[in-house]
């Protein structure tokens, strides 16, 4: 079942065509993750998906609701699509308690009592508990990453999108960043994820997007563009980054 | 005691104090009603400024604008005249009248050329203050499923008064010189009182060094009390 449906997806900045036709699906519990070089589009992609960027042209059909229709309210379909930023995007005058029960109390009406369940069992899960009430500025690059992605899922949401989640890391700390995204796709989230780290690429994605000057250049599985690439920028892309 | 300083006789001041203390006191009362009614109209303008509606932007600069780029004593002139001529007369209440020593009237006067004034600046100042929050703080929210409004209360506004309040403190200490200019109503604010201290005793100069000192007293301090705050607040998180 198709979580995500992208149909003739056009973007243009000014007169920067950023996108020019994007076509694919992304299914239930997928790991769908887009490679290719810096100013590809790959991130405006991604961030067209819960229409942070809003298209120019094309469809985007979220759970069967076509979600760059004029009339529809994207607050609705944005509570089912998580977010994590290369930046992580904490608020900083929140303590990570705050941080991650602001959202399900606010805008999903939760009781703090269980908002704050939520927050602790989940903060258990990356181990990061005794930090409940420490402030962004006071965690290292790995935790802010991994508390920003336990912000996102305190929503329970459908579909996990990562733009670049990584890129903004001491390398010492990519490991514990991408060992949390490894634990969600084992349980089953449906996640798109924008990447450098080929490597979390091959043995966590079900499907590899390349992308190229605005479009998907090549797809298929890890196997397939790893091991026997076609396309020719996919060949001179990988040979460069492997 | 003789109060001549190198020449200069302060005599007078034994005399005439309460004028100086009278006017002290209303320059106080006038630059914070400005600042506080500024911020008012300054926040709603500054939102305005910030809508993704052109005709509200184009409202808002065009206020911002013809402000900022007319006198005081001008605005000043027209509020003064021009309240009476469009018919709003504040009613005079005679217990702020032996208060303020001066038309109720006259004062609120004042205060809205002052706030009106203001409030163009104070505009400037907090949406300069919100756009300089990281724009990724707004994204994070409304990625959250957040509607705008309740982004910017929660998220955006709260960071922004990090960047907004010091410059508050510094509009305040303008306000304060600036509110001189309604001594040209008749209103008896610092500046005011020392020109009728000059007109009694026909001493020219020495007035204006006590209202020089007492001005300067007035935003010195304050700006020493804005310090400790700004320190504080930054100690804060």
């Amino acid at each position: 079942m198709q979580v995500l449906k992208v149909r003739g997806l056009h973007k243009y900045f000014g007169n920067l065509h950023v996108l020019r036709g994007i076509d694919t699906d992304i299914k239930k519990g997928e790991v769908v993750v887009v490679i290719g070089p810096s100013g590809s589009g790959k991130s405006t992609f991604l961030r067209c998906l819960n229409l942070l960027e809003a298209p120019t042209q094309g469809e985007i059909i979220f759970e069967g609701v076509n979600i760059t229709s004029k009339k529809n309210n994207i607050n609705n379909q944005r509570q089912k699509m998580g977010m994590v930023f290369q930046q992580f995007n904490l608020f900083p005058h929140m303590t990570v308690m705050k941080n991650i029960t602001l959202a399900p109390i606010k805008v999903k009406k939760m009781s703090v009592k269980k908002a704050e369940e939520v927050a602790i069992s989940l903060l258990k899960r990356i181990g990061l508990e005794d930090k409940a009430l420490a402030y962004p500025k006071q965690l290292s690059g790995g935790q802010k990453q991994r508390i920003a992605i336990i912000r996102a899922l305190a929503m329970s949401p459908d579909v996990m999108l990562f733009d670049e989640p990584t890129s903004a890391l001491d390398p010492e700390m990519v490991g514990e960043v991408l060992d949390v995204m490894k634990g969600l796709a084992k349980e089953g989230m449906t996640m798109a994820v924008v990447t450098h780290e080929m490597g979390f690429a091959r043995e966590v994605g079900d499907r590899v997007l390349f992308m190229d000057e605005g479009i998907i250049a090549e797809e298929g599985t890890p196997a397939h563009i790893f091991g026997n690439p076609q396309n020719e920028r996919t060949k001179s892309f990988l040979s460069k980054v492997l | 005691m003789d109060l001549t300083l190198f020449g200069a006789d302060f005599n007078f001041i034994k005399t005439y104090y309460p004028f100086f203390l009278n006017g002290v006191k209303n320059t106080v009362l006038l630059a914070f009603f400005a600042v506080l009614f500024g911020v008012f109209i300054g926040l709603f303008f500054a939102l305005m400024k910030l809508s993704k509606f052109k005709i509200f932007r184009a409202i808002s600069s065009s206020y911002i604008e013809f402000i900022r780029g007319t006198p005081v004593m001008v605005q000043i002139f027209i509020i003064y005249y021009g309240l009476d001529k469009i018919g709003i007369r504040f009613p005079n209440v005679p217990a702020l009248k032996n208060f303020l020593g001066i038309d109720f009237a006259d004062f609120m006067a004042g205060v809205i050329t002052l706030s009106i004034n203001s409030g163009a600046y104070v505009a400037e100042i907090i949406r300069g203050g919100i756009q300089a929050v990281d724009s990724g703080q707004m994204e994070a929210a409304r990625s959250l499923g957040m509607p705008h409004a309740m982004s910017m209360i929660y998220i955006v506004i709260p960071q922004a008064l990090r960047n907004i309040l010091p410059a508050l403190g510094n509009e305040f200490i303008v306000v304060i010189k600036e509110s001189s200019i309604v001594s040209v109503i008749g209103i008896a604010d610092l500046m005011y009182s020392t020109q009728v201290v000059r007109g009694i005793t026909f001493i020219p100069m020495e007035p204006l060094y006590v209202a020089a000192i007492m001005y300067f007293i007035l935003t010195f301090s304050l700006s020493k009390i804005l310090g400790v705050f700004e320190r504080r607040m930054r100690a804060g998180a």
